[in-house]
């Protein structure tokens, strides 16, 4: 049985994600049965040229999907390069897990009352330091170029390829190497440019990848932060998908592949970059120059990671005092007075969705750890290692989630199947299977195999030593990849809104369908019960294995 | 328009299942509609999923209130479905027909008005008529009040019950602005010497798509073709001064055009934070309310043009393949009750415009719709001065669209 699981598991991580690419691809061509459509034919395709503006949506995204990553991956190196092993570092490694659970959609509106003409930057600064009585008429949030998007894409980027390039560097050893470098009379900073980076970047490239592709098709934080005017490919997609005119289907089909053309020629884009990158790398390795640029990478490094942070706590002060704000006139820095009002009025609303929330996170990441640990088990210890391809892990990051999602809406159209509790866990399975399986698998990976060996050499059948010794052992990881699959099920926006349809609604769906209807004040209510519940995640992950086993000094070491 | 088209395009087979349909039921439905108690008894225990616009947190928590009242009193289960756009629940509606469906709808009662209404009317979609039955119905004087049985020039003939009122405001911040511009073209004047101060929302939201009407009944000097349905012809015609308008007013306006508020409660937001200083809403309360809540600063002013503006009535409907007609129905009714009136008229709950004929009731029954006069944002019945009649439905997805292909990519 247990020899299955990896298949079952790569099946049910791959086929619905290359099924459901193919199938959106069917109404694209004049296929869609539910409209009695079965002819073959181009007409979406002309009507999605025709649309206005649509060039300049296309070129948002493509824009987003390359400069995002650069700027985040060159911020990330840039930090690594300076700061390793300073008390900055020790610091922000602390900090860098709850960055992470921080949703996309919170994080994006904390930005937009950060930055505002009217939010919390201008505010600091008026009337004092600008002369500003109004907020100054600049097109800021919602910008045409979708300037804003990116700078909300970034701050979220960074954390999540810092982490990735945290874990990725103990094993390029880079301590001896970077003294080897030093007593060749390199300076510090440069050293880690010219030793590690090259060899690290190998090592997160695919989390790079899915942030191209995740920075070129993104819906929610585009819906914030993102251009109105002609908006980003992915909103525009969803807007037909949504249309209650059945017949955009087709174009909605369309947009969705002309979204994937524009996802994977972003990432040409960036392998083209990295080949440009590697040639200037060998001149500039071969030109043996020790300290040039030293102090600008310097300063970027250790500047550059701090104001993210800055912006990241700017922004959730902005939501913290907006949740809890009275009248609060321009360009006053603090509400006239502090009220619970805002929590009251929303929280019958809050109920329903909190419910559906909790509900489709619990479910999804239980049956993700079950999958995981199942496959992990499989996999045998040690003898047959990383039997799952990471690539497969990674699909679902790879592919643009507004492609594959739309193509398993209309295999459910095809069957004339209700959008159900069910349709959405199985969704949301999908993006939650990867990061168990990612933060739980080293964890399983190190686990000693001498335990287990003990224990058989004490009699105890396979299933007891699973039970009593690798499952206590393995509690705090396993809790750690269980608050890891829920932040991310709790964050999804577009797997909810697509298969619930509507009808299933979590905090992320309501809180970015409010986005246009609601105040301020409401909005930051829900933004923080969004980014309140991952928290609690964490922080249950953190404080149970210590309350279990609290008298257990050897387990307190191996957490 | 679309909609219209995929629904003649149906096969005849369709038509003849939903005629079989509808008789069947109509054989089936014990009850007369006079007969109310015997309503009561088959809503009991009934889910209602009303589908209504959500995008004014007042008015959903308004329709939370009356959930619990429905619950208390006839154990009816309202569950408010929000809506982005009534266009959603009618896609809906049509989608269920050609599906088959028509026993079991997944819409037992629509907030509606306009061209959705018109759709679904001409369609057969649309259960009734039943309006007029309903006891409560008498308290609106739909004698005296012809807009009562009428919806955007499309007679009723009971297939809505009348809900709510509503008529196109203006308010300004009198902080920033003295002497606020009375006629549509004032405020392109206006607009030239301040710019950067208005804004309207973007259509297909409804409060932008009314602008639009706004502004066109005034530039084409009421024009009687916008009372009849709309054709190629006309509508080239009575809309080239109003795109000429709108190319002088945009670069004027708030971020030079190039960004345009999402809703209503957008448009409120801007001038709360100082950022506009005249703006427009659909409920005449709107300025009152947001001054009350703190949204809005106390110096917020409300008005209207010279020569009238655009209101209109909205209404409730049920589906012809609702689930829980009886208890839709009660649901309605009890919203038309002096009691669910006052309430919604009530300036510290929805704060609209009741349908009700208030001069007919009793004294004491009348003091329960709070006169807010005395309020420096409001206005008083009077002041609303003359209301103008919503153009032909048709119209409104034409100015609609073309709009968008105007200026939603500059």
């Amino acid at each position: 049985m247990l020899r299955w699981a990896s298949y079952i598991f790569i099946m049910l991580l791959a086929a619905p994600i290359l099924l459901g690419t193919l199938l959106a691809s069917l109404p694209a061509f004049g296929y869609f049965p539910p409209l009695d459509s079965y002819r073959f034919s181009l007409d979406a395709w002309r009507q999605l040229i025709e649309v206005p503006g649509i060039t300049q949506s296309v070129l948002i995204s493509l824009l987003c999907g390359v400069l995002t990553p650069l700027i985040a991956l060159t911020l990330v190196f840039l930090y690594l390069a300076s700061a390793s092993g300073s008390r900055l570092d020790n610091w922000i490694r602390r900090l860098i897990s709850p960055l992470l659970s921080f949703p996309h959609a919170a994080a994006a509106f904390g930005l937009a009352f950060l930055i505002a003409p009217s939010g919390l930057l201008s505010r600091a600064l008026s009337p004092g330091l600008s002369g500003w009585e109004r907020p100054p008429d600049l097109l800021i949030v919602n910008d045409t170029w979708g300037l804003s998007l990116m700078l909300g894409l970034v701050v979220k980027e960074v954390p999540f390829l810092l982490l990735m390039s945290l874990a990725a560097l103990p094993q390029l050893q880079p301590v001896p190497r970077i003294a080897v470098a030093r007593s060749l009379g390199y300076r510090p900073t440069i050293a880690w440019l010219k030793v590690i980076a090259p060899s690290l970047y190998p090592l997160v490239r695919l989390p790079v990848f899915a942030v191209i592709v995740f920075a070129s098709a993104t819906v929610d934080v585009a819906l914030i932060l993102g251009p109105t005017l002609p908006p980003t490919l992915s909103v525009r997609v969803l807007a037909w998908f949504n249309d209650p005119n059945m017949g955009l289907r087709f174009l909605a089909a369309a947009g969705a592949l002309a979204q994937l053309a524009t996802s994977l020629l972003a990432v040409t884009i960036w392998l083209a970059l990295e080949r440009i990158c590697r040639l200037l790398w060998r001149l500039y390795l071969a030109a043996g120059d020790r300290n040039t640029g030293e102090r600008v990478a310097y300063i970027l490094g250790r500047t550059a990671m701090p104001a993210v942070l800055l912006i990241i706590s700017g922004s959730l002060l902005a939501l913290l005092m907006n949740a809890f704000a009275g009248p609060w006139r321009y360009p006053s820095i603090l509400p006239s007075t502090w009220t619970l009002q805002h929590w009251a009025n929303s929280y019958q609303d809050l109920l329903t969705p909190l419910f559906n929330t909790l509900t489709v996170s619990i479910c999804s990441t239980l049956i993700a750890l079950m999958l995981v640990i199942a496959t992990l088990e499989s996999e045998g210890q040690p003898a047959k290692r990383n039997l799952t391809p990471v690539w497969i892990l990674y699909l679902p990051l790879l592919i643009p989630q507004v492609v594959f999602l739309f193509g398993i809406i209309v295999l459910t159209e095809f069957g004339r199947w209700q959008a159900s509790m069910s349709l959405v866990v199985f969704g949301h399975l999908l993006f939650v299977i990867p990061y168990v399986f990612l933060s739980l698998s080293a964890a399983y990976r190190q686990l000693d195999p001498r335990w287990s060996q003990v224990a058989a050499t004490l009699g105890a059948s396979q299933s007891k030593t699973f039970w009593r010794v690798r499952v206590p052992l393995l509690l705090a990881p396993c809790l750690t990849a269980v608050a890891i699959g829920m932040a991310i099920s709790i964050s999804l926006y577009l797997p909810t809104q697509l298969l619930g349809a509507g009808r299933i609604t979590t905090i992320t769906s309501e809180a970015v369908a409010l986005t246009s209807g609601a105040s301020r004040n409401l909005i930051s209510v829900w933004a923080i019960v969004q980014l309140g519940l991952p928290m609690l995640g964490f922080v249950a992950a953190l404080s149970i294995p210590r309350l279990v086993w609290r008298n257990r000094i050897g387990m307190q070491e191996i957490r | 328009m679309t909609l219209l088209r995929r629904v003649f395009r149906l096969s005849p087979k369709y038509c003849l299942t939903l005629l079989l349909a509808t008789a069947s039921f109509a054989a089936a439905q014990p009850n007369e509609l006079s007969d109310w108690s015997t309503l009561e008894h088959q809503a009991r225990g009934q889910t209602v999923y009303f589908n209504a616009w959500g995008g004014e947190p007042r008015v959903n928590s308004y329709i939370n209130w009356a959930a619990e009242q429905l619950k208390q009193r006839y154990d009816i289960n309202l569950q408010h479905v929000k809506v982005a756009d009534t266009a959603e629940a009618v896609a809906k509606i049509v989608a269920q027909r050609q599906a088959g469906n028509d026993t079991n709808g997944s819409v037992d009662l629509l907030w509606i008005n306009g061209e959705n209404f018109a759709a679904l009317k001409q369609n057969d979609l649309l259960f009734g008529p039943w309006a007029e039955q309903q006891p409560n119905f008498a308290l609106v004087n739909a004698d005296r009040y012809p807009e009562m049985r009428e919806d955007f020039t499309v007679a009723t003939d009971g297939f809505e019950s009348p809900w709510t009122r509503s008529q196109l405001i203006f308010y300004y911040d009198s902080q920033w602005l003295d002497e606020p511009p009375r006629t549509v073209q004032e405020i392109l004047l206006w607009a030239i010497n301040n710019p950067g101060q208005f804004t309207y929302p973007r259509p297909p939201a409804f409060l932008g798509t009314t602008f639009l009407k706004q502004a066109l009944l005034e530039l084409s000097n009421y024009d009687a073709a916008l009372y009849a349905p709309v054709s190629d012809s006309a509508f080239e015609r009575v809309t080239e001064s109003l795109w000429e308008y709108l190319d002088a007013l945009h670069p004027n306006l708030l971020r030079s055009g190039r960004y345009f508020p999402a809703s209503a409660a957008d448009l409120r937001r801007l001038m709360g934070d100082g950022e506009t200083s005249l703006a427009l809403a659909f409920n005449p309360n709107e300025a009152l309310l947001s001054v009350r809540s703190g949204e809005l600063p106390a110096s917020v002013r409300s008005y209207v043009l010279q020569g009238g503006t655009i209101g209109n009535v909205s209404f409730l409907a049920i589906p012809y393949n609702a689930q829980h007609k009886a208890a839709a129905m009660l649901t309605s009714n009890f919203l038309l009750s002096v009691e669910a009136q006052a309430k919604a008229s009530d300036p510290d709950s929805m704060g609209s415009t009741t349908v009700i004929a208030v001069e007919d009731l009793t004294l004491n029954d009348r003091s329960r719709f709070s006169d807010s006069v005395n309020d420096p944002a409001a206005l008083s019945a009077k002041e609303l001065g003359h209301k103008l009649q919503e153009p032909h439905p048709s119209w409104t997805s034409s100015l609609e669209r073309a709009w968008i292909l105007r200026y939603s990519a500059r």
